[in-house]
């Protein structure tokens, strides 16, 4: 059997799911879209699958997120539905459960955070309850575990026995009824073909869904039929077609409620929310204590646990690559293949298996701010500035991120409902200087700016962000010149983050990230390593100056004279930036035959400040590291949308070098 | 009258919600619909947006789209 877990954002579904299914989860995309599935066996039932359908407030043709729920329903036509709704907030979750009950499969409803509404005096007569919608109703606490196996069990008995919902009319005699049982009527041998119910297609039908009205191939005189129901319906009702739908329902929920339910007392739950938002989202106090709170989550992640765990982990991999190169070397093996090894693998897949604590670590801190409900208010917060370049709020905490890693910036922008706007983060990320580029900037801006190395650095982070301001200014007029999803937003009560949802998206964000190190980002290293260590005739270089890599570099340095930086070295740093930033920095040491410590003087060589400068703005701009651009890819689910973006980024980077070197050359040449 | 003008703090009543396409659907989704009881409880830190609460849960929307929806007290 599976049945599918629908309900709306913020009610529990997902710690109902972690309840029902344990770890047993399998979690993969829709096709075509870049909305979660999970899937998961219930524990102890071999066979019984839930699916974990995205949150969603109602039946439309809009989001992603509904086309995915809808089409689940429709076509893979679940067993039984499991509808989670929160019972301190029954009203407004009614909505989907009616629209849900037209569909015409076996359900249940299962009433969420019962403890909560009991615990402040309300009540919920399940009798009452059962009799109005005609479903099974289970009061449940998905975060306390209680009532999950009343839960499974109603759920077998309607699935096994296919029992249908009872109720599917939900209005009164009236114009609305008149207009929904004619189209009903008319739409009946369509939707029977199809295999919808004749109610839902009727509905969907009314409110001008043209996801429906296309699968169902009505002919243009059933349409003018109909047409002439839903305008006759409009003027009898003196409302819009879409209006009086809704209604229709929430006039039906109001009177099941008024029957069934005893209301909470403005609930503990709330109060707290109310009094934690005194301080949160007050007038001035809001973006000092955002900024607070980002400022401790990065500094945790990056200055503290992450970097720590990456020091461990990184020194655990160095030792196992000795370990390895005193075998190998022992074994006698081509010195070839000992540094494929060693200089290809332990080092490419090291270097970026290295990122997997800070991605924990952040993740651990983004699904806490998440579930606690505080994500939501950071968007209520940016909205407005944001809002400016084509945004909405949710956007602003995957671009903070990114000021740490790209990589967990770009993963994190799966929260945002709006594709649109997932796209568009997406191709802004980059822009944000990640703190891979540190070691580049302190390297320059100690080399040729010592008094100035503070101003260098934050002139570039600005840099970054301008560029980025400017580049979504252009986006909003030409690739997403569409409309904006609207911001209409729930801010739910702050709740504490339950700890095997916690756990649960670590260790999802975690295998993700190592499934790619070892297949997207593996390869790349490889390639990078090949170029390294051979040279034309694929004998193993002695001087890296004649290495393929450096034959490119040769190859392409004279695209950037009109940067002002005409030498091989400084380009063929720049292509080992792909593979990690900071290996820009180590090429330039092995490429000036310098190390570390004289670096900074054999780049004086190399650069003067002004096309140093040029360089550094670069760096900043171009393309984003292997890890990145495969978590791109994999994020957008399209090579040649990621492609596009290197290549943009690349773009971006050069005419504003270009720019900044002949502008700059100019004012030196007058003063 | 429109929501956006409405005070902090004060309750008012929906008579139209206007505006178009997926925003409206959305509104009327949430629950903003004529005769719906509303309370304005907050503007947003800079000014715009508002949080609104109605049918005991709160909801944040655009200045601009709470000035397509018409209110009385």
């Amino acid at each position: 059997m599976i049945y599918a877990l629908v309900g709306n954002q913020n009610c529990g579904k997902t710690t109902l799911f972690n309840q029902l299914t344990g770890s047993n989860q399998h979690v993969g995309n829709f096709p075509g879209v870049t909305v979660d599935s999970k899937t998961g066996e219930i524990r102890g039932d071999k066979g019984d699958a839930v699916v974990d359908l995205p949150g969603i407030y109602s039946i439309r043709p809009y989001t992603n997120e509904e086309l995915v729920t809808r089409r689940f329903i429709l076509k893979e036509r679940p067993d039984g539905i499991i509808n989670i709704v929160d019972a301190t907030n029954i009203e407004r979750n009614l909505y989907l459960t009616l629209q849900l009950l037209e569909m015409h499969i076996p359900m249940v409803l299962a009433l969420n955070m019962m403890d909560e509404v009991r615990g402040n005096g309300g009540t919920i007569d399940i009798e009452k309850m059962e009799e109005a919608l005609g479903i099974p109703v289970v009061p449940i606490s998905a975060a306390k575990n209680e009532g999950i196996e009343d839960l499974i069990h109603a759920v077998k008995e309607v699935a096994s026995r296919r029992i249908y919902p009872k109720v599917t009319d939900f209005c009164e005699k009236g114009a609305v009824h008149r207009c929904i049982h004619a189209v009903s009527h008319q739409v009946e041998d369509h939707a029977e073909r199809i295999g919808i119910s004749p109610r839902f297609a009727a509905t969907k039908i009314v409110e001008g869904d043209r996801d429906v009205i296309e699968s169902l191939q009505l002919s243009d005189n059933e349409l003018d039929l109909m047409e002439h129901s839903i305008v006759e319906m409009e003027r009898d009702s003196g409302m819009d077609r879409n209006a009086a739908l809704a209604d229709m329902r929430y006039d039906f929920i109001e009177k099941v409620c008024g029957r069934a339910v005893i209301k909470c007392r403005e609930s503990r739950e709330h109060k707290r929310s109310v009094r934690i938002d005194a301080v949160l989202t007050n007038k001035y106090l809001a973006i000092p204590s955002f900024l607070a709170i980002m400022f401790l989550v990065f500094w945790l992640t990056f200055g503290v646990i992450g970097t720590y765990l990456s020091d461990l982990l990184s020194m655990g991999i160095d030792r196992l690559a000795a370990v390895t190169e005193r075998a190998l070397a022992a074994y006698g093996i081509n010195p070839v293949v000992e540094s494929l090894v060693i200089d290809g693998i332990f080092a490419g897949v090291g270097s970026v298996l290295s990122f997997l604590p800070i991605i924990v670590v952040l993740f651990f801190f983004l699904s806490i701010l998440e579930d606690s409900g505080y994500m939501a208010r950071i968007a209520f917060v940016m909205d407005r500035p944001l809002r400016r370049i084509g945004l909405s709020g949710k956007s602003f905490v995957s671009m903070l991120i990114g000021f740490g890693c790209s990589v967990p910036a770009v993963m994190s922008t799966r929260t945002l409902s709006s594709e649109r706007d997932r796209r568009m983060t997406i191709m802004l990320i980059p822009f944000i200087s990640c703190s891979a580029k540190i070691p580049i900037y302190a390297l320059f801006a100690a080399a040729f700016f010592r008094k100035y190395q503070a101003l260098v650095m934050i002139g570039l982070y600005a840099l970054g962000i301008a560029v980025g301001i400017v580049s979504a200014m252009v986006l909003r007029k030409t690739l997403f010149s569409g409309k904006p999803m609207p911001f209409v937003m729930e801010l739910p009560n702050y709740r504490f983050p339950s700890a095997k949802s916690v756990a649960l998206l670590m260790w999802d964000k975690a295998k993700d990230f190592v499934q790619r190190a070892f297949t997207v980002i593996f390869i790349a290293t490889l390639i990078i390593w090949f170029l390294q260590t051979f040279d034309t005739r694929l004998n193993v270089v002695e001087d890296s100056g004649n290495s393929l890599l450096a034959l490119i570099g040769k190859l392409i340095a004279p695209l950037f004279i009109p940067l002002g930086f005409n030498d091989w070295r400084a380009a063929t740093a720049l292509i080992s930036g792909f593979s990690a930033k900071e290996a820009v920095v180590s090429t330039l040491s092995v490429l000036t035959g310098a190390g570390m410590a004289d670096l900074g003087d054999a780049l004086a060589g190399i650069f003067t400040p002004l096309t140093a400068a040029s360089y550094l703005v670069f760096t900043l701009l171009y393309t984003p590291c292997v890890a990145a651009v495969a978590t791109i890819r994999r994020e957008t689910g399209s090579a040649w949308k990621t492609l596009g973006i290197v290549c943009m980024q690349c773009g971006v980077a050069w005419v504003a070098a270009c720019i900044f070197y002949q502008a700059a050359s100019l004012c030196l040449h007058f003063l | 009258m429109t929501l956006d003008q409405v005070a902090i703090g004060e309750e008012v009543k929906i008579t139209k919600v206007g505006g178009e396409g997926e925003l409206r659907c959305r509104l009327l989704d949430m629950g903003l619909i004529p005769g719906t009881v509303v309370r304005v409880q907050k503007v947003a830190p800079m000014g715009d947006p508002i949080e609104i609460w109605l049918r005991g849960y709160e909801l944040t929307i655009r200045k601009e789209d709470a000035g397509k929806i018409e209110v009385a007290k």
